[in-house]
């Protein structure tokens, strides 16, 4: 066990590592920096001004090693725009990203669990297949307009919920049913499939052979089997989720971290679109992670 | 297997399914080849005096303008039936570009194992720990849009899937007899990798083709929806439903056109996958 541990830690360290210089290389890929933040009007001096002050006319691997040194100890600088710490933004706009993701998983998980296994037991009726088609569509709408209908139908025509912003619990509903979206059918098969493989194996038939109850079947024996892989699909899919934020939140205009970085973006503000590519990506690193060690402890045989 | 009785009544559901995907990409695909050309209308073409003329079912709304009319007054139709080629172009190319980088990495994984298949597997999980769409966002924030740039940008991040796919599957054809046999009958690596794995692992390919080509058409139309993506005037359907975005409390029908369009088009692709999987499946049963 402590050895698949450090080993997992390990990997995890290495690939954080890569992130760190690709997010890196990322920012440094539009050639001049300076040029870009000094905006068109600027003159020669003031851009020559920006590059020493922004300390961009050191050599590339200076800059490199400079900015590892500081992420390590979570110092990702100033923000051009904001004229504040990158770490102090992030911080202040995080909960509301974390928020919307765990409503978003929660929603999913609630649709996606019982739709699964209600299509496992009742494999191959017309339940299964209407289960199925449900994974098919929300695999095929695309997120963005599925906010803006909704935005049209709850928000305007039945007036329901708050059609955009951040000021309480109701903004997150809309946000959050269409990142839920994203996560259903990845989740929704996965049950299904766990749940008819549990199901037809040999310990199922001994619970029947014993005479439990149905229920106690399911939920005792099968769905404890087919939760293993869910587990850890669900926390991939949250860093996924949380990825993926940015389309949702600037459709909702909800000033998470994928708020900030699509103003980021438009702005050149590179020092705060290196910083969330990082933080999104060590996010996702550390759920797999977890993902990892939670497999280990529900199920024995992946210790190894 | 305990699927053994249901499964012809299965194998006629999953060939319905085939075939209205192979129905629906076929028409879209004809579509974005012959429609600019049968369309009356220009997709550039402004007229400010036929603004936001409704479609032809709504009250108003003529077979002048089929589809309505946007805010500058252009053609809907004529801008759906382009902007079809362009979702259709990028699915391809940023597919063939993918599945160049990811098909690479993953046979050489599966196939020599070892050393190679650690790097590869680094390879993977670094790339899935990369936010795609931020990612892709900031890159053509910082480079400027562009057609090829958006290509170029989803072919780069999208290939981890063929990648996984290609070296689990290569592992598995690795081992059997008839690789054995060629090994035997002398002949070279490069020739077994090109004649006895790969034409035994493409069908597998071709599944995660389509969901790759569908992700790649979503994935274009969120960067052009936000703005980065496809640069205006080109009539994208992501970019048609940014545009129609402040119409829409007033005149839903201005998103709710291109965003069927992409809908279906996406929905196509992924029921013609699972048909291949499924006709895989139950070869592979067999």
């Amino acid at each position: 066990m402590t050895r698949f541990l450090l080993r997992r830690l390990a990997v995890a360290l290495l690939v954080a590592m890569t992130v760190l210089t690709l997010s890196f290389m990322l920012t440094r890929l539009s050639g001049d920096l300076a040029i870009s933040i000094a905006g068109p009007n600027a003159t020669q001096e003031d851009v020559e001004l920006i590059r020493r002050a922004y300390g961009l006319d050191r050599p590339l691997t200076v800059q490199y090693f400079d900015w590892i040194g500081r992420a390590v100890l979570g110092d990702f600088g100033t923000s051009y725009f904001f004229r504040e710490r990158v770490s102090t933004l992030i911080g202040s706009r995080l909960p509301i990203t974390l928020t919307l993701g765990l409503v978003g998983l929660g929603i999913a998980l609630v649709v996606a669990i019982p739709l699964g296994i209600i299509a496992a037991v009742r494999e191959g009726s017309w339940v299964d297949r209407a289960v199925m088609l449900v994974a098919l569509v929300g695999q095929a709408m695309p997120s963005f307009w599925l906010g803006l209908l909704l935005m049209v139908v709850l928000g305007l025509q039945l007036q329901w919920l708050p059609i955009s912003g951040t000021g309480s619990w109701e903004h997150f509903v809309m946000p959050g049913i269409v990142l839920a979206f994203s996560a259903i059918p990845a989740l929704m098969r996965l049950t299904r499939s766990g749940m008819v493989e549990a199901l037809a194996s040999d310990y199922i038939r001994t619970a029947r052979a014993k005479g439990l109850t149905r229920l106690s079947i399911l939920a005792k024996h099968a769905l404890r089997n087919a939760a293993i892989p869910v587990v850890s699909i669900a926390a991939v899919q949250l860093g996924f989720m949380l990825g993926g934020s940015i389309v949702i939140e600037t459709v909702f205009a909800l000033h998470g971290v994928g708020f900030l970085a699509w103003e980021s973006i438009s702005k050149n503000d590179f020092p705060v679109v290196q910083a969330v590519v990082l933080v999104l990506a060590l996010i996702y690193i550390g759920l797999t992670l977890l993902a990892d060690l939670l497999n280990a402890v529900l199920d024995p045989r992946l210790r190894a | 297997m305990s699927a053994t009785l249901a499964a012809p009544r299965g194998r006629v559901r999953h060939r319905l399914g085939l075939a209205l995907g192979v129905l629906i990409v076929g028409f879209i695909g004809l579509a974005a080849i012959f429609g600019p050309a049968l369309t009356p209308h220009d997709p550039f073409a402004q007229d400010l005096g036929q603004r936001l003329v409704v479609p032809f079912w709504m009250e108003g709304g003529s077979l002048e303008h089929p589809l309505g009319t946007d805010q500058l007054g252009r053609d809907y139709l004529a801008r759906l039936v382009y902007g079809a080629r362009i979702s259709m172009v990028i699915g391809v190319l940023t597919v063939i570009a993918s599945g160049l980088i990811g098909i690479t990495l993953g046979v050489l994984g599966g196939f020599f194992g070892g050393r190679v298949d650690d790097v590869v597997l680094f390879a993977i999980t670094c790339r899935l720990s990369i936010p795609v769409v931020l990612v892709a966002l900031a890159v053509v924030g910082l480079m400027g849009n562009s057609f090829t740039l958006v290509i170029l940008v989803l072919g780069l991040l999208l290939w981890d899937r063929f990648a996984v796919v290609a070296r689990s599957t290569t592992m598995q054809v690795r081992n059997l007899d008839y690789v054995s046999a060629a090994w035997c009958a002398g002949s070279s690596r490069v020739s077994i990798l090109a004649r006895e794995v790969l034409p035994n692992i493409a069908t597998h390919l071709a599944v995660v083709a389509t969901l790759e080509m569908a992700l790649a058409i979503l994935l274009e139309a969120a960067l052009s929806f936000l703005g980065l993506g496809v640069p205006p005037p080109l009539p994208s359907w992501g970019l048609m439903i940014a545009e129609a975005k402040d119409y829409m409390y007033f005149s839903p029908w201005v998103i709710m056109v291109p965003g069927v369009a992409l809908f279906v088009l996406v929905f196509g692709i992924n029921l013609l996958g699972d048909g291949l999987r499924d006709m895989l499946g139950a070869q592979d049963a067999r």
